[in-house]
């Protein structure tokens, strides 16, 4: 177990940030915070500056479409403390017309990748992103791949109806 | 005795001290039985190749010993494996640089048809961006397979006349690839 209770990171957290910050739970004794888009890059800087918390390492930085909530486009903050083995996850919506937020590469280099990623599959413009472009995908997609709406297959295709295979 | 087989000649005239055939079949048997392929192998079925390249199998018995791993040099271009959409430009690019005449053999589901990768980032089959000789079916083929689509390749190139490549009707076919 880490040298710091989810209980204590979450007051320290608190006490800084209040309404600011929601507690969504604790699956497998992971803390689950969520806050907004205003405050995002304030509550990272100060986890990783924090003399008791340091959480230096950028673990994951991701996002997720639920395309039933009002808020549908999310992004997920995944933060390790090396110092006192403690991991945090962090959680930011935002509506689908306004998928802006600020670029955490002001905090670690390593956020660059991660958020050109999250950019090629969802659509998220991180500002202030030192080179904000497709990483994996081809160039010339015009989609974001992991968006809901956007169909798993080709619906174009002919070649792979359902009664060519007996179906 | 050596068990080591030959050939047979192509049809044409025999007689005492001469064989008369024509060009486009010697060369056809000569350029059947001496092809260089350039493997283009990006997932499993490039393991089921290198069975069929290894000694069980044993590709060289057909004049395919030797590989070439530049497309300058090769005949027979096998694609074998998944081509992702970001794949395809630098696989059109091999087959740009391979000189006439050429063959494209597709390997397997994948290079074939994407295989069961229908999805956004993979290729729906090799033949999107450029043309295919022969397709073997499986995923992966076995090595027998491949072999068999390689004598499937033999026989067109046997067949090939010599005109082909200049035919309008194939300048069409590249022209509907985007490829001059």
């Amino acid at each position: 177990m880490g040298k710091i209770s989810n209980e204590e990171l979450l007051s320290k957290i608190n006490s800084k940030f209040g309404e600011q910050v929601t507690t969504t739970g604790e699956p497998f004794g992971l803390l689950t915070i969520e806050t907004g888009k205003e405050q995002i890059i304030s509550l990272l800087s100060f986890l990783k500056t924090d003399a008791a918390l340091q959480f230096i390492f950028l673990t994951a930085l991701t996002g997720i479409h639920y395309p039933d909530q009002e808020k549908q486009i999310g992004v997920v903050y995944h933060l390790h403390s090396l110092v006192n083995n403690v991991r945090i996850r962090i959680k930011v919506f935002m509506h689908d017309t306004d998928v802006h937020i600020p670029t955490a590469t002001v905090l670690w280099d390593g956020a660059n990748w991660m958020e050109r990623e999250t950019y090629d599959f969802f659509g998220v413009v991180f500002d202030g992103h030192p080179d904000l472009r497709r990483i994996l995908n081809v160039d010339d997609m015009t989609v974001f791949p992991m968006r809901k709406e956007f169909p798993l297959e080709d619906p174009n295709r002919v070649d792979k109806k359902d009664y060519f295979f007996g179906r | 005795m050596s068990d080591i087989q030959i050939v047979d000649a192509p049809p044409g005239v025999e007689g005492s001290g001469f064989f008369a055939t024509s060009l486009d079949k010697a060369i056809g048997l000569a350029r059947s039985h001496s092809l260089w392929p350039l493997p283009f192998a990006t997932s499993c079925c490039g393991i089921e190749f290198m069975a069929t390249m290894g000694s069980h199998y044993d590709l060289s018995r057909f004049g395919a010993e030797r590989l070439s791993f530049s497309p300058r040099q090769a005949d027979l271009l096998m694609v074998m494996g998944t081509i992702s959409k970001k794949m395809g430009p630098v696989l059109r690019q091999v087959y740009l640089q391979m000189a006439e005449p050429r063959w494209v053999m597709a390997v397997g589901a994948c290079a074939s048809s994407g295989g069961i990768f229908d999805t956004y980032s993979v290729l729906q089959g090799i033949d999107e961006i450029i043309p295919v000789d022969v397709y073997v079916p499986g995923c992966p083929p076995r090595p027998e397979a491949i072999i068999d689509g390689f004598m499937g390749i033999q026989k067109l190139v046997q067949t090939e006349s010599l005109r082909r490549r200049n035919e309008p009707e194939y300048q069409k076919l590249l022209a509907s690839y985007g490829i001059q």
